[in-house]
């Protein structure tokens, strides 16, 4: 199988602080790839420069085969992002705030568009209202309805549950599953609850100090390290 | 055009949330109209009591308020550019933006069009109040006006985008600029009174600033009648380079913000 994104010795520095250390992965249709390390590990520096957002000193980038640096406008179509930390403009509505970014992705049929997905995360009954007065899970997920409005074939999230109740964490893992294995989505995700992860991922990346610790699929990291949880295995790598 | 780098709908997008944003603030309609229109009655309050006290009769007197109504232009135009690059930095919104498909030629060319919107209201409501207020009325041939007005907003814009520089290359304290740049350009820009009066090394810097010919130009063509067309094409040539300058000095801030990681962080 083709993989539909292929990093190859991605290295970053700022200044002389190395944040990313020659990271190589692949990611396939409907995998869902955990990022999993202790803070500044160099998560967010990964996912920002898989974004196009921060640029790498050296290595390579391809999604669907495409180089990233030279296609960058055209894969971004196809490519998603939602993070706990970074919220949408305060003070547009729910409805304009999807608006603006269905135009940046030119995006056909949009208010039907944002009535589906608002419904899909329970959020319709907010469209008319600010943004600056949902709740902090509510706006994580206008965060989500905001990275499945260009139905992308990848989504990289940044602690997408933090600061969600359980019954919305369960309800958007399942969502996560369903998109992955119907749709073909597959996701990069990075969270510090390594139980909900588990429950999710297919694939994991440990690293620290920017550098690949272990990767692979994750039944085979199990028996390779003799582990039967993601958190026995996290205490096993950077322990 | 390569088609991928320029696509109108992103444009409208960047200009949407513009127009939403104003649409919801009414601190930010008082900061379109109000400065605008305290400016309009000082000068024209001011410029009553020199005609009706010292110079009764001079149409020279109107000066002032044509070179207000220009001068706003450029400021207006300028800080729709800077502070709407600002707004998406106070709403942490760079990110959400530049992960999008859109490219930073969409984004400016946004950002541009809403501070053309910015500019146009602003001068109508004082070309406005100054005709019904104060009587003020200056004939000039449209082609004159466009091409002072154009001028004005090119330099605004190179204004914007060295102050989009200045934040990207060193954060949110350089923000002051947005307001306080173009400020600097004033004196040298000979708005309100004639380059001559200027001291000789002040008339030196003068000479290098493209405003300094339009607003000669305007002063020419309310006193004399004509339009001094080379005072013109200085002033483009002059405004052409510094906008060159100024969106080569950009294009290295926004690579070293990414480069650096800065653009990630900015706005924390």
């Amino acid at each position: 199988m083709f993989p539909i994104l292929k990093v190859e010795n991605l290295t970053k520095k700022y200044g002389k602080k190395v944040v990313l250390d020659k990271i190589s992965f692949e990611l396939y249709p409907s995998d869902i790839l955990g990022i999993i390390g202790p803070n500044g590990a160099g998560k967010s520096t990964l996912l920002y420069t898989l974004l196009g957002i921060v640029f790498p000193d050296s290595g390579k980038i391809y999604y669907f085969g495409k180089d990233f640096s030279k296609n960058r406008s055209e894969i971004l179509y196809k490519v998603s992002f939602a993070s706990q930390y970074i919220s949408l403009p305060y003070s547009l509505t729910v409805e304009e705030n999807l608006k603006v970014f269905a135009h940046l992705y030119e995006i056909s049929e949009v208010n039907k568009k944002i009535d589906e997905l608002l419904k899909i995360f329970k959020l319709f009954d907010k469209k008319k209202i600010l943004t600056r007065a949902l709740s902090s899970g509510e706006m994580m997920r206008l965060n989500l309805v905001r990275a499945f409005l260009n139905d992308p074939s990848i989504l990289l999230l940044d602690e997408p549950t933090a600061g969600l109740d359980p019954e919305y964490i369960k309800y958007i893992r399942d969502l996560f599953k369903e998109f992955s294995q119907k749709r073909n989505l597959s996701i990069i995700l990075t969270s510090h609850q390594l139980g909900e992860l588990e429950k999710i991922i297919t694939k994991a990346l440990l690293i620290k100090e920017g550098k690949t610790l272990a990767y692979g699929n994750i039944t085979e990291l199990f028996q390779k390290f003799k582990v039967s949880s993601l958190e026995e295995l996290y205490f096993k790598v950077f322990v | 055009m390569n088609l991928n780098i320029f696509r109108p709908k992103r444009v409208w997008g960047i200009v949407l949330r513009h127009l939403y944003l104003l649409k919801h603030s009414i601190s930010r309609w008082i900061d379109l109209l109000y400065w605008p229109t305290v400016d309009l009655f000082l000068w024209g309050f001011i410029t009553l009591y020199l005609q009706r006290g010292f110079y009764q009769g001079s149409k020279w007197i109107f000066q002032f308020l044509g070179a207000l109504i220009f001068w706003n232009i450029l400021i207006r135009a300028q800080q729709g550019l800077a502070v709407g690059f600002l707004e998406d930095i106070w709403a942490r919104n760079l990110l959400h933006i530049f992960i999008s498909p859109l490219t930073i030629f969409e984004y400016l060319m946004g950002l541009f069009i809403y501070s053309l919107f910015k500019a146009f209201v602003a001068s109508l409501l004082m070309a406005f109040l100054a005709f019904f207020v104060f009587n003020f009325k200056v004939l000039m041939q449209v082609v004159d006006v466009f091409l002072l007005t154009g001028c004005l907003i090119i330099f605004a814009w190179s204004i914007g985008l060295l102050t989009m520089a200045f934040i990207l290359f060193f954060g949110q304290e350089a923000e002051i600029l947005a307001w306080a740049l173009a400020l600097l350009f004033l004196p040298f820009s000979a708005v309100f009174y004639p380059i001559e009066v200027l001291p000789e090394n002040f008339q030196s810097i003068a000479k290098i600033v493209p405003t300094s010919y339009i607003f000669e130009t305007f002063r020419q063509i309310l006193l004399k009648g004509y339009t001094p067309y080379i005072f013109i094409v200085k002033a483009y040539v002059l405004v052409f380079i510094y906008f060159l300058l100024s969106a080569g000095t950009f294009v290295i801030a926004f690579n070293f913000a990414k480069k650096t990681g800065k653009i990630t962080k900015i706005g924390e």
